[in-house]
């Protein structure tokens, strides 16, 4: 690895760090706007035109509140729960191809930050981590809510990931490898996964849903039964972090998302672009992809009421896994068929 | 039987078709209705920017009325006090001098005409029981304070300035009232 490497990669990720970061406090703001526009309201507007500096203000606020900690609380873990959620969230960025390759200074840069031959994997190797952080959060806090909001989490995290890594296995299938950079190049063009995986797409979307804790599946946190759930107790950056790293790891997963099953920085007609015009057309192509997976996720938060948690296991365990198996054996064979090996 | 009101509803326990137990038609659906919501137009009224347009006959904060030559119309008669079903309202009665006949229009007056605006319910009952016309409800809003006796409203806030007037013309509307 020579030095303009470092330096490069060290530029890509400060970038990205500064981007997800960005990105997670406007989505607050758009959160809230359209949470207002579907309940004819119109949402901060307050704080510069159109309320544009709203996550601003929040984030002073955040701040400049109180910083406690419960005198019952276990000091170190109950520190490093949020930490722990954020880093996770913000981790899972670096295996993500966010274009083609850019050519700046004479250099090939690829936008991936590091390019495993096992992405997929450590998404949901990072991904599984994360639940850490909202588990050591609950336990930390020494009250019986957060606690509970904690199990459920876990319980929850469990019952999801199972359907969500079969779904994800067939495209793995398709694709021939794990790497998430040789996934979207094997969609070139319109060529995407979703038009010959619709049900794993549509079972990996309610369990990235459910992965998220977002509305239908926000059960640890709920604030009618739980009182906030796992972050009753936290207030401050700590409670801050906490909801920002679940802002961060919606952008981060409605990215996998794109890339899994939307074709990632593909769009059709890419052939007629190349070199650095074709690389800024497809980090657009993947953002508006990415946009509109928030939007989604947001819209179905405000029009769904929450489940309840036995009707969450059953979805999760008698419906959704065995549909996503089923779905593995069929790809499994059709895979086989087409390669010649029955 | 006749149901009274067209509010009955047959209540039923069919178990759900197929196409129920889906789910997912029922969350397109209603994903739609939000969509529809999105797109419609806002009625909020953005509140210190614009404000919401009073109905004339609107019951705000009172005035007392002064004639056509700025003498108190109040005679402290205390009707509106006895009217008062919040109790709102007291006052002590004074008897003119001589040289005050520009003050006052009739040899008594109200010496303090106190207001609580705390239990003022603004039912307009002073008003209708006032046989000088001396106090009317306005359009205008009682404004906020940080102390209770701030909103004891005396003399010096509900009379009007000689050359301030408050126009109450829009609530006499019956045609009885003729003055200004």
């Amino acid at each position: 690895m020579d030095t303009a490497m470092l330096i490069e990669k060290s530029a890509l990720v400060l970038l990205l760090f500064l981007i997800s970061l960005g990105v997670a406090a406007y989505q607050t703001y758009f959160e809230r706007k359209l949470a207002a526009w579907i309940q004819d309201r119109v949402g901060p507007d307050r704080a510069g035109p159109f309320g544009i500096l709203q996550p601003i203000a929040d984030g002073t606020k955040m701040f400049l509140k109180e910083d406690f900690i419960p005198a019952k609380a276990d000091k170190w873990l109950f520190i490093i729960g949020p930490g722990i959620s954020m880093f996770t969230a913000l981790i899972t960025s670096a295996v993500v191809p966010w274009g083609t390759n850019l050519n700046l200074f004479g250099r090939d840069i690829s936008l991936q930050v590091a390019d495993f031959n096992i992405g997929i994997l450590f998404v949901f190797g990072v991904v599984s981590i994360g639940v850490y952080g909202i588990m050591i959060g609950g336990w930390a806090s020494n009250n019986k809510y957060s606690l509970y909001g904690a199990i459920r989490a876990s319980s929850q995290m469990i019952s999801y990931e199972l359907a969500m890594g079969i779904s994800a296995i067939t495209i793995v299938m398709l694709s021939g490898s794990l790497s998430l950079n040789d996934i979207v190049k094997s969609q070139h063009g319109m060529n995407w996964n979703i038009f010959y995986q619709p049900v794993a797409f549509f079972i990996f979307f309610i369990t990235s849903l459910a992965e998220l804790n977002r509305a239908p599946f926000d059960l640890p946190e709920c604030e009618s039964e739980l009182i906030g759930g796992y972050h009753t107790e936290y207030s401050s950056m700590k409670l801050g972090l906490y909801l920002f790293s679940e802002y961060t790891s919606m952008f981060v997963s409605s990215a996998i998302m794109a890339i899994l099953f939307f074709g990632g920085y593909n769009f059709p007609g890419m052939d007629a672009f190349s070199g650095n015009t074709l690389a800024i057309l497809s980090i657009a192509a993947f953002a508006l992809k990415i946009f509109l997976f928030i939007f989604v996720i947001m819209w179905i938060r405000w029009t769904i009421p929450r489940f309840r948690f036995d009707q969450l296991m059953h979805l999760g365990w008698k419906v959704l896994i065995p549909v996503a198996i089923v779905n593995m054996l069929i790809t499994g064979l059709v895979v086989a068929w087409n390669q010649g090996w029955m | 039987m006749e149901s009274l009101t067209n509010r009955k509803k047959v209540v039923s326990d069919k178990p759900m078709t197929l196409w129920e137990k889906i789910y997912i038609p029922a969350i397109v659906g209603g994903m739609m209705t939000t969509f529809k919501h999105m797109l419609r137009r806002r009625k909020t009224i953005k509140y210190p920017e614009e404000t919401r347009v009073f109905a004339p006959v609107y019951r705000g904060q009172h005035v007392l009325k002064r004639d056509e030559q700025g003498r108190e119309n109040c005679t402290a008669c205390g009707l509106c006090a006895v009217a008062c079903p919040a109790e709102a309202i007291t006052m002590t009665s004074a008897e003119r001098k001589k040289g005050e006949e520009h003050l006052y229009r009739e040899e008594k007056y109200a010496s303090s005409y106190e207001i609580n605006m705390l239990r003022c319910i603004f039912c307009g009952l002073c008003e209708e029981a006032c046989p000088k016309e001396a106090v009317f409800l306005t359009d205008r809003i009682v404004t906020t304070e940080f102390e209770r006796d701030e909103f004891i409203y005396g003399k010096d806030k509900l009379v009007e300035a000689i050359d301030d007037r408050i126009d109450i013309t829009k609530r006499q509307f019956t045609g009885k009232r003729t003055e200004k």
